[in-house]
C-alpha cells in the first residue's frame, strides 16, 4: 500500500525555519514507521537525518512525536496510524537535524541522581542475597531505555527546563527502592530541591508516553511520599 | 582537524568496551568512543541470559560448561580459551552482581538459573540450569548496569564519534581516526593503545535479530590494514526469529518449555535431537527447519515454522517472558499464551572476527604474532571460545570475561609502552574517501547495492551452502563492489550526514561479505554453522583447524591454524 508522510525538517546548516517535508512511500503490512522514514530516506532523499538502531523498541534511539505522540519509530507499525503519519522531533529539545535532537541536557539529568549503585561495604565472596520480593519493589524501573519520550511529553518540562524530568526520577527509583543501595540521601537531596520532584504535576503524560509501559507517575508519587514521610 | 591523546582508546561502548573502559580506567587514561550512544548499543538486545556455573538451582561444574562449549562448538573452539570463559564466567556474574545487575532471584534470595540449549549436566546427560537472568531482558540490564557503572567511575564517553581509520604503522597501532557526527569534523585520536569492541555485523544478511548499526565497520578496517580475519565462515543463524522481521525470540521461550512445530503440529525436533530435542544447538534447530521447510512441512508450505507457547500459562509467558511476548503482540498482533508464532532463522551472530589472544590482543598470524597496541574483545573478536557455533548465553560470558581481561592487559601496556609518532597526514587516507563518496556523480543507490547483496547472503551463504551458489555470490559481490564505486549520495552537508556514513558502512560490509563467502568456500566440509551440502561431513582429519583470511593485493589469501585440543578429544556431536 501507499502512505503519505509529513515530516517536519530543519536543518541549521541552511534553514532559516522548519518546514515540511512531504511524501509519498509503498510500504507492507509489517512496516514499522521506522521503516516508513527509512524508505524516504533510502529512496527519496537521504538528507533525512534520524536516529535509529535496534529497530525493535528497545535501544532508545528514535523517540520522536509521531502524529501528536511521543512514540518509537520503531515500535508503531504503519497500518495502525491515521495518515498522513505526520512526524517531528521531540519537544523542548533542540533540533541539531530533522529529527535529531540533542541528548545531552538529558543525559545530564540522568548523571546528576547518581544512577549506580551505593553501597561500599565488602561484597560477599558470591552474591548478595535479594528476596524476589524486593527485587520487584523496583522491577517496573529497570525497564528505562533512556528514550526521553517522558521528559519531552512533560508540560511541567516544558514549561521549565531546568526541572529534572521524568526520566531522572526514575533512574533514582530504580536504586532508591533497591535493597541493596545505599546511596538514598544524597539522591533524595537532589529530587527535593526546587528542580525535583516538586515540579511533577501528575499530569501522567510521561506514563501515557513510556514505550515501555513503566508507571512513571507512580514512581514520582512513591518518591515524592518517601520524600514527605522519609519512608526510605 | 582535532587532535586529542590518551593512553588508550576503547572503539565501541556495548558490553565489550564498557567492561574493559572500566577496568583500565582505574589506571590508565582513556577515552570511549561509539558511534551510537553508549546505552543504544545492541548487548542491550540481549535477552535470554548469561550462562555460568553457579550450581544455585542444581549441582553445576565449570568443567561440564566448557565441555558443553566445546562440543557446542563442533570442536573448533581453542579449549584453552574455553577454560578461561567458563571459570571466569562464575566470578564474571557475580561481579555484576555486585554491580547492582537485577538480576531475578530464586526465592531464599540467590540468583535464579534456568535451561538454554545446549547446556548440560555430567557431559552431556541432560538440560542443566546454568543461565542467569533478569526476566529476559539480561542484555539491557548489563548494558546500564555496565554504563552506569562507568559514570560512576568518570569514564571519558566522545558519544556518536564514528571510527573510520585505524592508524597502523610499522606494524604498531598509534590510534584512529574519527568523524563526529554532529559537526562532520575529523578526529584524530593519538593513543599507546586501541581495543576494538565494535559488535557484530548481522547487516550482512536479510534476515537478522542485529541492529542497523550492526555494519562491522571496525572489522574490515582491520581487515584492509592487513590484520587477517579468523573464522569468518562461521556465522550462527538463531532458530528463532519473528517470521519476515527477524527480531529475535530468545532461546529462554524454548528453555522455559517452548516446543516448535511443523504443519503438521508435529514436535519435529523429536526426530533430529530425541535427548535435548527443542534445545539442541542453534545450529542443529537452525538445520532442522530449514529440512522441514524444504520438504514441504513449513506452515502453509511456507518458509516458517510455529513456535508454541500455549501450553506454558499466561503466568510463565508473562513474567519469564515480558519482552517477547511485547514484541510478539506488537509486530504480529497476536497473543502468544493463546496463539502460535511464525519463526524463521535470523541471522545472529559472528562466530568468526579479529583473531586475539586470551589477554585481547590482536594477532596477526598461525604463531599467534601480537600487534603491538591493537586489541580487540567481544563479538568483532574472534579468541575463539565460539568455534563452529556459539551455545546461547556465552557470548555475554564472553564480552565481560575478555573484555575485562583486555582492558587489564591495556593498563599494564600502557605503563610501559611509549606513544609512538603519527604517520604522516594520518587522516588523508579518510579524508579523500569521504570527498570521492560525497563529490560522486554516479547513479548507484547505496540501498540498492545493500539490499542486493543482503539478498544475496541470505539466500545462498546462510544455513544451507554449496559450492555454485557461493562462487555466484562472489562474483556477484565483484559486481557489486564495481557498482559501489559509483554511488551517489544527495546529503553533502556536515551535520548528521548519516547517508554519508551509511556509504561507508556499504564498504565495509562488501568487504567482509566476500571474506565470509571466500572462506566458506574454501572450506570443503561441514562444521557448526557451516554446512555444505557438497560436503556434508565433519572432516577432522583436513579440516580441524582455524581460518585465517588475508587480503592482499592478488584477493583473498588463506592460511590456517591448529585449534588447541586440551580436555576433550573431538567425537560426533548428538544430542
Ligand atoms: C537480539 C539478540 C539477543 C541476544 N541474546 C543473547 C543472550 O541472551 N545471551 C548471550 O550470551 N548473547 C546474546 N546475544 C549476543 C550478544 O548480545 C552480543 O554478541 C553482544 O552483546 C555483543 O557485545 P559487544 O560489546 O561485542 O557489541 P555491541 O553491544 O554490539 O556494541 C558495539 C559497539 O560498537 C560501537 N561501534 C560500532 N561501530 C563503530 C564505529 N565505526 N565507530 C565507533 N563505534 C562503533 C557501537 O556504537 C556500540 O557501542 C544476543 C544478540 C542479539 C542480537
Ligand atoms: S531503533 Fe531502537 S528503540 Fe527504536
Amino acid at each position: 500500500m501507499r502512505v503519505q508522510f509529513r515530516v517536519k525538517r530543519f536543518n541549521p546548516e541552511h534553514d532559516k525555519q522548519p518546514y515540511w517535508g512531504e511524501y509519498e512511500v509503498e510500504v507492507e503490512s509489517t512496516d514499522r514507521v521506522l521503516d516508513g522514514l527509512h524508505s524516504i530516506k533510502w529512496y527519496i532523499d537521504d538528507t533525512l537525518a534520524l536516529r535509529c538502531s535496534c529497530a525493535h523498541g528497545i535501544c532508545g534511539s528514535d523517540a520522536m512525536l509521531i502524529n501528536g505522540r511521543n512514540r518509537l519509530a520503531c515500535k508503531v507499525l504503519i497500518k495502525d496510524l491515521k495518515a498522513p503519519i505526520v512526524v517531528e522531533s521531540m519537544r523542548g529539545f533542540r533540533v541539531l537535524k530533522d529529527l535529531v535532537v540533542d541528548m545531552e541536557p538529558f543525559f545530564a539529568k540522568y548523571r546528576a541522581v547518581k544512577p549506580y549503585l551505593v553501597n561500599d561495604e565488602p561484597p560477599p565472596l558470591t552474591e548478595r542475597l535479594q528476596t524476589p520480593e524486593d527485587r520487584a519493589r523496583y522491577d517496573d524501573t529497570t525497564k528505562c531505555i533512556l528514550c526521553g519520550a517522558c521528559t519531552t511529553s512533560c508540560p511541567s518540562y516544558w514549561a521549565n527546563s531546568e526541572y529534572i524530568g521524568p526520566a531522572a526520577i526514575v533512574a533514582a527509583h530504580r536504586f532508591l527502592f533497591d535493597s541493596r543501595d545505599r546511596g538514598a540521601k544524597e539522591r533524595l537531596q537532589v529530587l527535593n530541591e526546587r528542580s525535583g520532584v516538586w515540579r511533577c504535576r501528575t499530569i501522567f503524560n510521561c506514563t501515557d508516553a513510556c514505550p515501555r509501559g513503566i508507571s512513571v507517575t507512580k514512581a514520582i508519587a512513591q518518591l515524592k511520599k518517601a520524600l514527605l514521610f522519609q519512608t526510605l | 582537524m582535532m587532535y586529542h591523546r590518551h593512553d588508550a582508546i576503547i572503539v565501541g561502548a556495548g558490553g565489550a568496551g564498557l567492561r574493559a573502559a572500566l577496568e583500565a580506567s582505574a589506571t590508565a587514561e582513556v577515552a570511549v568512543l561509539s558511534k551510537l550512544y553508549p546505552t543504544r548499543s545492541h548487548t542491550g538486545a540481549a535477552q535470554g541470559g548469561i550462562g555460568a556455573a553457579l550450581g544455585n538451582m542444581e549441582e553445576d561444574r565449570w568443567e561440564w560448561h566448557m565441555f558443553d562449549t566445546v562440543k557446542g562448538s563442533d570442536y573448533l573452539a581453542d579449549q584453552d580459551t574455553v577454560e578461561i570463559l567458563c571459570r571466569e564466567a562464575i566470578e564474571a556474574v557475580y561481579e555484576l552482581e555486585h554491580m547492582g545487575l537485577p538480576f531475578d532471584r530464586t526465592p531464599d534470595g540467590r540468583l535464579a538459573q534456568r535451561r538454554f540449549g545446549g547446556h548440560t549436566r555430567n557431559f552431556g546427560e541432560g538440560p542443566v540450569q546454568r543461565s542467569c537472568y533478569a526476566a529476559d531482558r539480561t542484555g539491557h540490564m548489563i548494558l546500564q548496569t555496565l554504563y552506569q557503572q562507568c559514570i560512576k567511575n568518570g569514564v571519558r564517553f566522545f558519544d556518536e564519534f564514528h571510527v573510520l581509520d585505524l592508524l597502523i604503522e610499522d606494524g604498531g597501532c598509534r590510534g584512529v581516526v574519527a568523524l563526529e557526527l554532529a559537526t562532520g569534523d575529523l578526529h584524530i585520536f593519538h593513543a599507546k593503545a586501541v581495543l576494538l569492541a565494535t559488535g557484530g555485523f548481522g547487516r550482512l544478511f536479510k534476515i537478522t535479530s542485529n541492529a542497523h548499526a550492526l555494519t562491522g565497520d571496525c572489522v574490515a578496517i582491520a581487515f584492509r590494514r592487513g590484520v587477517p580475519l579468523e573464522d569468518m565462515e562461521f556465522y550462527q543463524f538463531h532458530p528463532t526469529g519473528i517470521y519476515k522481521m527477524g527480531i529475535l525470540i530468545s532461546e529462554a521461550a524454548r528453555g522455559e518449555g517452548g516446543i516448535l512445530r511443523n504443519r503438521d503440529g508435529e514436535r519435529f525436533m523429536q526426530r533430529y535431537a530425541p535427548t535435548l530435542l527443542d534445545l539442541a544447538p542453534r545450529d542443529m534447530v537452525s538445520r532442522a527447519i530449514h529440512a522441514e521447510i524444504r520438504e514441504g512441512r513449513g506452515i502453509g508450505g511456507k518458509d516458517y515454522v510455529h513456535l508454541d507457547l500455549t501450553h506454558l500459562g499466561r503466568d510463565v509467558v508473562e513474567k519469564k517472558l515480558p519482552e517477547i511476548s511485547d514484541f510478539i503482540r506488537t509486530y504480529l498482533g497476536i497473543d502468544p499464551v493463546k496463539e502460535l508464532v511464525p519463526v524463521q532463522p535470523t541471522a545472529h551472530y559472528a562466530m568468526g572476527g579479529i583473531p586475539t589472544d586470551v589477554d585481547g590482543r590482536v594477532i596477526i598470524d598461525e604463531q599467534n604474532t601480537p600487534l603491538p597496541g591493537l586489541y580487540a574483545a567481544g563479538e568483532c573478536a574472534c579468541v575463539s571460545v565460539h568455534g563452529a557455533n556459539r551455545l546461547g548465553t556465552n557470548s555475554l560470558v564472553d564480552i565481560l570475561v575478555f573484555g575485562r581481561r583486555a582492558g587489564r592487559h591495556i593498563w599494564r601496556f600502557v605503563r610501559e609502552a611509549d606513544l609512538l609518532p603519527l604517520p604522516f597526514e594520518p587522516e588523508a587516507p579518510i579524508r579523500s574517501e569521504v570527498s570521492r563518496i560525497l563529490e560522486g556523480t554516479g547513479r548507484e543507490s547505496v540501498a540498492d547495492l545493500r539490499r542486493m547483496m543482503q539478498q544475496e547472503m541470505m539466500d545462498k551463504t546462510s544455513v544451507f551452502r554449496e559450492k555454485a551458489g557461493l562462487q555466484e555470490v562472489l562474483d556477484h559481490l565483484e559486481e557489486l563492489r564495481e557498482r559501489s564505486r559509483k554511488i551517489r549520495v544527495q546529503d553533502k552537508g556536515h551535520s548528521f550526514n548519516t547517508a554519508l556514513l551509511e556509504a561507508l558502512e556499504l564498504g565495509y560490509l562488501l568487504d567482509l561479505a566476500e571474506v565470509t563467502v571466500a572462506s566458506a568456500l574454501a572450506r570443503t566440509e561441514s562444521r557448526g554453522a557451516h554446512y555444505r551440502e557438497d560436503y556434508p561431513k565433519r572432516d577432522d582429519v583436513n579440516w580441524l583447524k582455524h581460518t585465517l583470511a588475508y587480503r592482499t593485493p592478488n584477493g583473498i589469501e588463506f592460511r590456517y591454524k591448529p585449534v588447541v585440543i586440551t580436555r576433550f578429544h573431538p567425537e560426533e556431536r548428538k544430542y
